[in-house]
């Protein structure tokens, strides 16, 4: 079996610098987006995706594991944030703390169900794990069935930051996005990141070299479903609801198309991946069911020419890790 | 009793398409390492060629029957010959989201010119009616289904295990260089093999277009049971395959009636079960 990324470069000090000049260079440009005039609803929406894709992409592209159910986390989580803010009425932070640890707890039950099985059996039960979520929620009494919870308060963040503000909200949110991101670039780059790694290059080799790799595996688990649900955490604070359309098998597709859209196992690729997919749909959206069939040729386009994605396509061209 | 009676028919019939679909899957995923993520909109787009045959053509479900899964056999063929055999060599993965992929593209041109309401398609006249067995009135229809799903599973494990060409097939999932050396076309049997695995799913397409309506989306979420399915069951074995998906048809049918809230939950709860207790699956070897 070959590795899903075919080549992988040598992390040097040069590449890392890089890296963190390209870093520079998205946290710039996302930083003046209020500044030009740019619907900043579409671009709050646009980086909670991309950091949803960032954590499905730490499971796939360094771990080589394919969970088609991430859209688990990211729902549970708007859920639990979404009644701590309505219901209880706990302020921002204690909300997204809450929507974080559901999200963590889903995914210790989850990781240790699914770690158990390999390859193409994981993505089966990930995906079987998230359709059983979404019946539970779809009968539970506090999700509203259909309707959801609607019209989530935002608050006042630490008691200063008042999110219902675009501009404040915006900034907000683009500090979550941007620390979720750097703690999974300092995931990947770490001892822990190079292991899992090995793992996904060749795992029976890394066992005989003496790693649990299951206990790695599991952990990578539990990181990306965290984060996927620190994602969904803040994308409640955007959307101000909290539906079933987050817990459904076709939004765990879309972070799948995402991530290969931008290139797997980049450290960029679902950023830029995140950025095209939801502009498609936003501009694409009066055209009804044909952005299902879009994507479905995207996915098709993708797997069979274009399997490194766009950042994979140039640090390819560069001889580069980007 | 009645209700008993009545869910448990309910539950062997969705274990029979359970079984057809799983077995497909098998079927495709030992010849070509994929696991067919298309499966539930080609089960759709039999029944929807039931549907066509029958109002644009005026042939009869017995017709449909026979031709459905012979045409989308060979759309699935082409599918295969176009773009599936490129993935040979790559990881499995990839099969999944090209699969994934040709599902959303099928699914969603259906829905564009369908929508999401139901077709009905109507039961043919001979098997109409019910019977009395005494204990519980039996639908002629739905018993039929039952039989019929049973005969051609039944049929395609003794295809697999008991000929030559079965022989062939087993002897190519072990090891294809070597029968190819034995000179027997190994692609084309890939290709026929995608045929028939997409053939019985097309045919559990028409099997359900009198019972369920034809819809763009009866299969998409279908295809998550199946997976389901086949986790529990593993794909080592045709025959575990069969039984797995009846017994789960039949479980899910009885807990309809002692506790329906869990009744689209259950087999993924006693997937959640074997997995903690046997991580391999009922019948697979470790993967």
């Amino acid at each position: 079996m070959t590795a899903l990324t075919d080549d992988t470069l040598p992390v040097t000090p040069r590449a890392m610098r890089d890296e963190m000049i390209l870093f520079a260079v998205m946290a710039l440009l996302l930083a003046s987006v209020p500044f030009t005039g740019v619907y900043p609803f579409f671009v709050m929406q646009a980086l909670c995706f991309a950091l949803l894709a960032c954590a499905f992409n730490l499971l796939i592209g360094y771990g080589g594991l394919l969970s088609f159910g991430h859209a688990m986390f990211m729902g549970t989580a708007g859920y639990c944030s979404g009644h701590a803010l309505k219901v209880w009425g706990l302020p921002p932070e204690l909300g997204i703390l809450v929507g974080v640890a559901a999200a963590f707890g889903l995914s210790l039950i989850t990781g240790y169900i699914s770690i158990r099985r390999q390859g193409i059996y994981f993505s089966m039960i990930t995906l079987a794990l998230s359709q059983l979520l979404y019946f539970i929620y779809l009968q539970a009494p506090f999700t509203h069935g259909e309707d959801g919870i609607q019209g989530i308060p935002q608050g006042h963040l630490f008691g200063v930051f008042d999110l219902s503000k675009p501009t404040v909200l915006y900034y907000v949110v683009l500090v979550g996005f941007l620390a979720g991101f750097l703690l999974i670039y300092r995931i990947i780059n770490s001892p822990f990141g190079e292991v899992l790694k090995s793992i996904r290059e060749n795992e029976p080799r890394a066992i005989s070299l003496g790693y649990r790799t299951d206990q790695y595996k599991f952990l990578a688990f539990v990181l990306s479903g965290t984060l996927a649900g620190f994602a969904g955490a803040l994308k409640v604070f955007v959307a101000q609801n909290a539906s079933l359309t987050d817990v459904h098998w076709s939004m765990s597709g879309e972070v799948v198309l995402m991530t290969l859209v931008g290139g797997l196992g980049t450290i960029f690729g679902p950023v830029v991946g995140a950025f095209v997919i939801i502009a498609m749909q936003q501009y694409l959206a009066g055209f009804g069911q044909w952005v299902t069939v879009i994507q479905g040729s995207i996915f098709v386009i993708c797997v069979l020419t274009f399997r490194r994605g766009v950042i994979g396509e140039i640090a390819h061209y560069f001889r580069r890790s980007m | 009793m009645q209700a008993l009676y009545a869910q448990l028919l309910v539950g062997l019939i969705n274990g029979s398409f359970y079984a057809l679909l799983s077995l497909g899957l098998a079927v495709i995923f030992g010849m070509l390492n994929i696991i067919n993520f298309a499966h539930g909109a080609l089960y759709m787009m039999g029944a929807f060629c039931a549907y066509f045959l029958l109002n644009l053509g005026g042939i009869n479900y017995w017709w449909a029957l026979v031709l459905a899964p012979i045409i989308v056999g060979i759309f699935g063929m082409i599918l295969e010959r176009t773009m599936l055999q490129w993935l040979a060599g790559l990881d499995h993965l990839y099969g999944l989201l090209l699969t994934f992929g040709i599902a959303l593209i099928v699914q969603g041109v259906f829905q564009n010119y369908f929508g999401s309401s139901g077709l009905p398609y109507a039961i043919p006249d001979q098997l109409r009616g019910g019977m009395n067995l005494g204990f519980m009135f039996l639908p002629v229809y739905r018993g039929w289904v039952v039989v019929f799903s049973l005969v051609v599973c039944l049929a395609t494990w003794f295809l697999i295990e008991k000929t030559r060409l079965g022989a062939y097939l087993r002897a190519a999932t072990e090891n294809p260089t070597l029968v190819r050396a034995f000179g027997i076309n190994v692609p084309r049997m890939i290709t026929l093999t995608y045929g028939l695995g997409v053939g019985l799913a097309a045919l559990a397409g028409v099997l359900s277009a009198p019972i369920n309506q034809v819809r763009p989306l009866m299969g998409a979420d279908l295809i998550i049971v199946v997976f389901a399915v086949v986790v529990i069951g593993g794909m080592g074995s045709i025959m575990g395959s069969i039984i797995t998906g009846f017994a789960l048809g039949v479980i899910e049918g009885l807990t309809k009636y002692f506790y329906p809230e869990a009744s689209n939950t259950v087999v993924f709860v006693l997937m959640v079960l074997v997995l903690l207790v046997k991580p391999t699956g009922l019948t697979g070897r470790a993967a």
